[in-house]
């Protein structure tokens, strides 16, 4: 048995861009996923995040191969899951789960409760004894704090925190080892959220499961994920263990990430000097040359940025980054400096025009003042 | 005097068959002239309604409204249609959630920000589109001339977001509503959003109704705040002192369940317990009184009052029979 559970390795996830009415051609490609190394260790929990559209779904999509990837590969407990396809791939599935944002979206609102938790046991032939499998959901139940008269019940008479624990509870029917969950906690109110994410943190108790928590909320990642990634357009920029990527945050992205975060404390919120970003993120179909963040980074040198792309370096034990200068950055030795926005076309259908002004290095951005 | 009074404001949704739904419940607080001020609380707690019965956007038909709501000296309650039309644009200033679907689609950036000038400020067309220009910019658009003759589609949630900004304030209103400016926003975004209307705010002197169910966003921005459950207003209190001392055990409960970003990993949230659906009425006692750590027997007979909160210090106002003791926060359980 090893230490690690699932490993990435290069991975990588292009999206065709079609054009055309009869015959499909293809004019560029979005580049959701761009190379990416991560190892999740078993019994841990990975926290992933990023804004909308830096691929972070899309690599947890990609590491359940529900999205082929289109380079790279997946390592699953040793098993190399590249090139597995059909029945044993299907097989290998029943330990590796998934738990979606949307609870209403993805669950069957004609499937009563029992029938969508007794749908996965009997694809993964769990479901032969009817005493064992009625004993065994009852149990799953109370593990996720619904009570037993769900069972008989429809999707639709429930709220929508009990809808994410009956989400759970699909996703644990089988077994697994590994549960991705894509923003388990964004669709609820606050007070809800809170009683979710101590529902994971009990079952990973009490299941022994390894987590891979992608969401978009820093304070909720920190929180439960014993090591963070951060990702930026495809590609990770940095990570480390949740409480030292809080305290030194190295690249420049992550830096500005943390502090544009509201805190629920007037007095922390007003101490604290913002890194405030200009502009938007570029288009993942036309990524920046070089280093990704460059057009924004208050941080940015000249060619060495613009043309080298950064590799993930790791710059202590277990905190690993994608900059060329963190230790000056860390230092103090590069001082932040103004950046002007770049427009960033939002006609991603475009693909790669000559005139895009996202192609050149020439332009900058501005961090505003604190 | 007061800029914005709202005196119990209730709005009941009515439909044949059904038993009608309160979404605003009595809610009363006041705007002075410049100031900020927050209204806070779940979905469901009625805060849109709130506000799009100010701005008098709520349906002709269906919704039943009563109380008042005077600006400046004008009940806007009992304006028609037409006065309302003269306000909205001028006065009154309101920015949405998705502004996507606040934007026209079919209608360039520029000639929205445009009909708005013309409309109230009596502009002519090629005045309105260099006063349009200068918006944009001032909104932080970049290349803003060239961006007047864009679709809201060829923008980005932040770059639509900075226009209809620009189109609330292109009139100067007294009172600008956003109603979760930033919630469909990144996170980076959302600070230079949120940077952008501080700026504003104070530069114009614009009052601001800030809507939203983020308290990170209050700490930052907000003079005052009313928390707001089930219809209510629970609890008011300047920004610091609701922070420092959260006496509403809804409040204490909210900030408690809160993950902090700047909180080490590993402490357990504690979390409110149930959800909305077990409230009981207000007409019977607390409505919050089902969820309630603090809840005694007299929170389920007795409906409380607004009252001037006397244990602590300050000038804050509380709707609760038995609320938190200062002493017990940060994570101290409740009694």
């Amino acid at each position: 048995m090893t230490d690690t559970l699932v490993e990435v390795q290069d991975i990588k996830v292009h999206f065709p861009i079609k054009r055309g009415v009869v015959l499909d051609r293809t004019v560029g490609y979005v580049y959701a996923v761009d190379g990416v190394d991560l190892a999740i260790r078993r019994g841990e929990t990975y926290g992933l995040v990023g804004e909308s559209g830096c691929g972070k779904s899309t690599l947890g999509r990609a590491m359940l191969k529900l999205t082929e990837p289109t380079a790279g590969r997946v390592v699953f407990d040793g098993i190399d899951l590249s090139a597995m396809k059909g029945e044993p791939l299907r097989t290998m599935r029943r330990r590796m789960q998934m738990v979606f944002q949307d609870p209403m979206s993805s669950l069957d609102p004609r499937q009563s409760v029992e029938s969508i938790l007794v749908e996965g046991m009997r694809a993964h032939g769990l479901d032969t004894d009817r005493q064992a499998t009625a004993k065994r959901l009852r149990s799953l139940l109370s593990s996720v704090g619904l009570p037993s008269t769900s069972l008989r019940r429809y999707p639709h008479e429930f709220s929508g925190g009990q809808r994410q624990r009956i989400g759970i509870a699909r996703a644990l029917t089988v077994e697994p080892e590994l549960i991705v969950a894509d923003e388990p906690v964004s669709a609820l109110d606050v007070s809800v959220q809170a009683q979710v994410i101590n529902l994971l943190e009990d079952l990973q108790q009490e299941f022994g499961l390894t987590y891979l928590v992608i969401a978009h909320d820093l304070a909720v990642v920190r929180h439960i994920s014993d090591r963070v990634g951060v990702m930026y357009l495809g590609g990770l920029v940095e990570e480390a263990p949740s409480d030292l990527l809080y305290a030194e945050p190295l690249h420049p992205y992550t830096r500005a990430l943390f502090s544009a975060v509201p805190v629920p404390d007037p007095i922390v919120e007003d101490r604290r000097e913002r890194i405030l970003l200009a502009g938007d993120l570029p288009s993942p179909a036309r990524p920046p040359a070089g280093c990704r963040f460059h057009t924004r980074c208050p941080w940015r040198q000249r060619q060495r940025c613009d043309t080298e792309r950064p590799a993930l370096r790791e710059i202590a034990p277990g905190h690993r980054v994608a900059c060329h200068y963190a230790e000056d950055i860390r230092a103090g030795k590069i001082r932040p400096h103004a950046v002007e926005p770049e427009l960033v076309e939002q006609d991603v259908t475009g693909g790669i025009g000559p005139d895009d002004p996202l192609a050149g290095p020439a332009s900058v951005t501005e961090a505003l003042g604190p | 005097m007061a800029l914005l009074e709202v005196r119990d404001l209730k709005v009941e949704f009515r439909r044949r068959g059904e038993e009608p739904v309160r979404a605003v419940d009595g809610v009363s607080f006041d705007v002075q002239p410049g100031q900020t001020v927050g209204l806070v609380g779940e979905s469901g707690c009625g805060k849109s309604v709130t506000a799009l019965t100010i701005m008098g956007l709520l349906p002709k038909r269906g919704p039943h409204v009563s109380g008042s709501a005077r600006f400046d000296a004008t009940e806007l309650l009992s304006l028609s249609d037409r006065q309302m039309r003269d306000r909205r644009g001028r006065d009154l200033g309101m920015v949405f959630q998705d502004p996507l679907s606040s934007l026209n689609p079919v209608v360039p950036i520029g000639l929205q920000v445009t009909e708005v000038l013309e409309r109230h400020r009596g502009m002519s067309r090629r005045q309105a589109t260099v006063e349009a220009a200068d918006l944009l910019d001032k909104v932080g658009i970049p290349d803003p001339r060239r961006r007047l003759d864009e679709y809201p589609h060829q923008l980005s949630g932040g770059m639509r977001q900075r226009a209809l900004i620009a189109i609330a304030l292109a009139c100067r209103p007294r009172l600008l509503i956003a109603d979760e400016p930033t919630t469909a926003l990144d996170v980076t975004i959302q600070a230079q959003i949120l940077a952008l209307l501080a700026n504003l705010v104070r530069d114009t002197e614009t009052a601001l109704i800030m809507i939203t169910h983020d308290l990170g966003v209050v700490a930052g921005l907000c003079d005052e705040v009313n928390v707001l459950y089930a219809g209510r207003v629970v609890e008011r209190a300047k920004r610091h002192d609701l922070f420092a001392i959260p006496r509403h055990p809804y409040t204490h409960g909210l900030l408690s369940s809160i993950p902090r970003l700047d909180a080490p990993r590993g402490d357990r949230l504690s979390p409110i317990t149930g959800s909305v659906a077990d409230n009981i009425p207000w007409t019977t006692g607390c409505a919050f009184a089902p969820r309630c750590p603090n809840a005694l027997d007299v929170c389920v007979e007795v409906t409380p009052e607004m009252t001037d909160d006397v244990g602590v210090p300050d000038n804050r106002s509380l709707r609760c029979h038995n609320p938190v003791e200062r002493a017990k926060r940060d994570g101290e359980a409740l009694v």
